[in-house]
């Protein structure tokens, strides 16, 4: 075990993959002489040579396509886009062909697409945003959202070997803030399947991504109240097995997320309690999520977006108390 | 101003055998591409008997095109072919039988009834299926291109793009990538004139679309679409020349499409006056001549070809019409891969 950063998590797991698997390789734009826009490639285009990590021009849909005309021809590549919100770029590439390939024609396309997400920075509307459920929504693609440094690892990992498009939401607002202890040795964390960040018996957060940690400080808060967090890890598939048990063990449960309200994958969530363990319930779900605004740039107004510890705090009171 | 080389028209027999083919290929040519138009053809009788869903597209005027630039591949070379490539489906060994099931949304069709018309490929025989949005499929065949040129293999990939295709962006973003690293891949743009109704006037300013080759570093060439062994020719020499590390070509076949965008359009606003000429150019009859002319085909060396086209494409319908609907229970298998999956020829 060593102490990680997540970036760092991320890169050493992505590595390893390299290292053993020929025929993992990475394309971005920036991510082989200068290391990637965050540094998570940062010498890898020394260790493993410019056909394998390989610098494209600023062209995401030759990247997406790119990718995708290589994973059938039995390459993994691992492609980045700089940011998650320039996916919008990529977007027919990923979902008009390698979502249903293998539905379609029984073509299977095993790509990771990294997606370094979320606010917290002033990134403004361009650089910040979440859009997991957009893709979450897409049969045939799987969207992964680690909140820490062991799952950032154990996931990239379990990504590379997945054989279908993976989108792995890695959150900037984690990457040098979140360390923690992280195995040496080669590990597969199993995509869609929830880990409990803390037991509680009173009332269950629902989360994923860096709302983790907002989850956890808003519960420092409250130490008279016993509160589960559960992290979610994926949103496609998600674990609903492990949300279904937290809602009936606490009856109370809030679902937070740094994305949208209105469409945000915690509608999902809330309407699959309400419909399977409605009679478990003694309190209505409730849901925090950003606002359906675009992610504000200046501070005060990012504040105001992103769901903030206060929020969740009050949000839990109010559940307590219902 | 035209900067794109201007392909000569097909030669002489000598010609012909110095590229490599003999007299069987040059007759199987002509079998694929009656069997081409046999499939469409026939396929214009079910739509009209009411067994075909949606609606139907060909690609009549294509045949020269689509089955010149794939005698040209190599066994181990891959494509994406769209809706007017038929040519390259039977060519690379698709069976008919199976294109018509495809087209009824039979269980025998390569995508049993998930997708219908020329959505549909058979990788094992080095085809990877189009989707409607073109040219996605591009970029796609630049990053099969692009795995072989990480693997150090002698293999290359044929993209296909219409004249419309080609004003989008991917078409651009795909065919600079490949230009900046020189990967094995050849573009085809089967320039039919129309896109849906409009007109190559209404699509690009540039006099050929090959022109814009030199703006990726590459070589353009314009040929006559509806001679099949210039068409052979052009394709021949790009595809090896990628083999060689040569890089990309962009090639522009001059065809007419000769009939609607699909069953539904009756393609009014095309003059009459061009289909007539046109008409005049029919990739199937020009081939014919210049067999007669060159090789000495027979008339029974001709019937010969069509009787056996006719017996083949008769069976194939029955066949398909024999082949049972898709089970409704089956919908929602295979959305997501298994490992299993990767078990294929590429994956290995």
């Amino acid at each position: 075990m060593a102490e990680r950063t997540y970036l760092q998590a991320i890169s050493d797991g992505l590595r390893e993959e390299m290292r053993r698997d020929e025929r993992v390789f990475v394309m971005g734009e920036d991510v082989g002489v200068y290391g990637g826009a965050f540094k998570v490639t940062l010498g890898f285009q020394e260790e493993f040579g410019p056909w394998r990590v390989l610098d494209m021009p600023l062209s995401e849909t030759a990247i997406m396509g790119g990718a995708t005309g290589a994973a059938i021809m039995g390459m993994r590549p691992v492609a980045e886009m700089q940011f998650a919100d320039f996916v919008s770029c990529a977007w027919d590439h990923l979902v008009t062909i390698a979502a249903k390939q293998r539905w379609r024609v029984g073509t299977p396309v095993p790509i990771v697409l990294r997606l370094p997400s979320g606010g917290g920075f002033s990134g403004g509307p361009f650089h910040s945003q979440n859009p997991e459920s957009s893709f979450a929504h897409i049969p045939g693609l799987k969207c992964v959202c680690p909140a820490t440094p062991e799952d950032a690892k154990g996931l990239i990992v379990a990504a590379i070997e997945d054989p279908n498009p993976v989108l792995f939401f890695e959150h900037k607002h984690l990457y040098r803030r979140i360390k923690g202890e992280v195995p040496d040795e080669r590990y597969v964390t199993p995509i869609g399947k929830a880990r409990i960040h803390q037991e509680g018996e009173e009332v269950t957060v629902i989360t994923w991504g860096a709302m983790v940690y907002t989850a956890e400080e808003a519960a420092k808060q409250l130490p008279d109240s016993s509160i589960e967090i559960i992290d979610l890890r994926s949103v496609m598939p998600w674990d609903k097995e492990a949300v279904l048990a937290s809602a009936r063990k606490t009856s109370k449960v809030l679902v937070l997320h740094e994305d949208t309200r209105t469409g945000g994958f915690g509608g999902e969530i809330a309407a699959t309690i309400a419909e399977e363990a409605f009679e478990d319930l003694d309190a209505p779900v409730r849901r925090i999520a950003a606002p359906d605004t675009p992610v504000p740039f200046s501070p005060v107004l990012e504040k105001a977006f992103i769901p903030q510890v206060d929020d969740v705090v009050r949000g839990l009171k109010e559940l307590i108390a219902y | 101003m035209a900067i794109a080389r201007v392909a000569e028209p097909s030669g002489s027999l000598q010609d012909v055998k110095e590229w490599g083919l003999d007299r069987e290929d040059l007759l199987q040519i002509y079998r694929n591409m009656l069997i081409t138009r046999g499939v469409e053809e026939r396929g214009h009788i079910l739509y009209r008997q009411g067994k075909i869903p949606g609606s139907f597209y060909t690609g009549r005027g294509n045949e020269a095109s689509a089955v010149g630039v794939a005698t040209a591949m190599a066994t181990d070379d891959v494509g994406t072919p769209l809706h007017r490539d038929m040519g390259v489906h039977i060519t690379r060994g698709v069976e008919p039988w199976r294109i018509f099931a495809q087209f009824m949304g039979r269980e025998d069709g390569p995508t049993h009834g998930r997708d219908g018309n020329m959505h549909m490929a058979d990788q094992r025989l080095g085809l990877i299926a189009m989707v409607s949005h073109l040219p996605a499929m591009l970029p796609v065949a630049v990053g099969a291109a692009l795995a072989f040129r990480i693997r150090e293999e002698k293999r290359v990939a044929v993209a296909w793009s219409g004249e419309g295709a080609m004003q989008r962006g991917d078409a651009h973003e795909g065919m600079n990538f490949a230009g900046v690293r020189k990967l094995p891949v050849v573009f085809i743009c089967d320039n039919n004139q129309w896109a849906y109704s409009t007109p190559t006037h209404l699509e690009y300013a540039v006099e050929h679309l090959a022109d814009r080759a030199q703006a990726y570093g590459f070589d353009g060439v314009v040929v006559d679409g509806t001679d099949v062994l210039a068409v052979y020719r052009e394709a021949k020499y790009a595809i090896e020349k990628a083999r060689d590390g040569g890089g990309p070509t962009l090639i522009e076949c001059q065809t007419l499409r000769m009939e609607g965008h699909a069953v539904h359009d009756d393609a009014f606003y095309v003059p009459k006056e061009l289909f007539e000429k046109w008409a005049e150019h029919d990739p199937i009859e020009r081939y014919r001549t210049w067999l007669q002319q060159n090789v000495d085909m027979t008339d029974d060396d001709e019937n010969e070809i069509t009787v056996h086209v006719k017996k083949l494409l008769n069976e194939s319908l029955q066949r398909a019409e024999d082949s049972p609907l898709p089970d409704p229970s089956t919908l929602l298998d295979g959305v997501y891969a298994t490992p299993d999956d990767l078990d294929t020829p590429h994956h290995k």
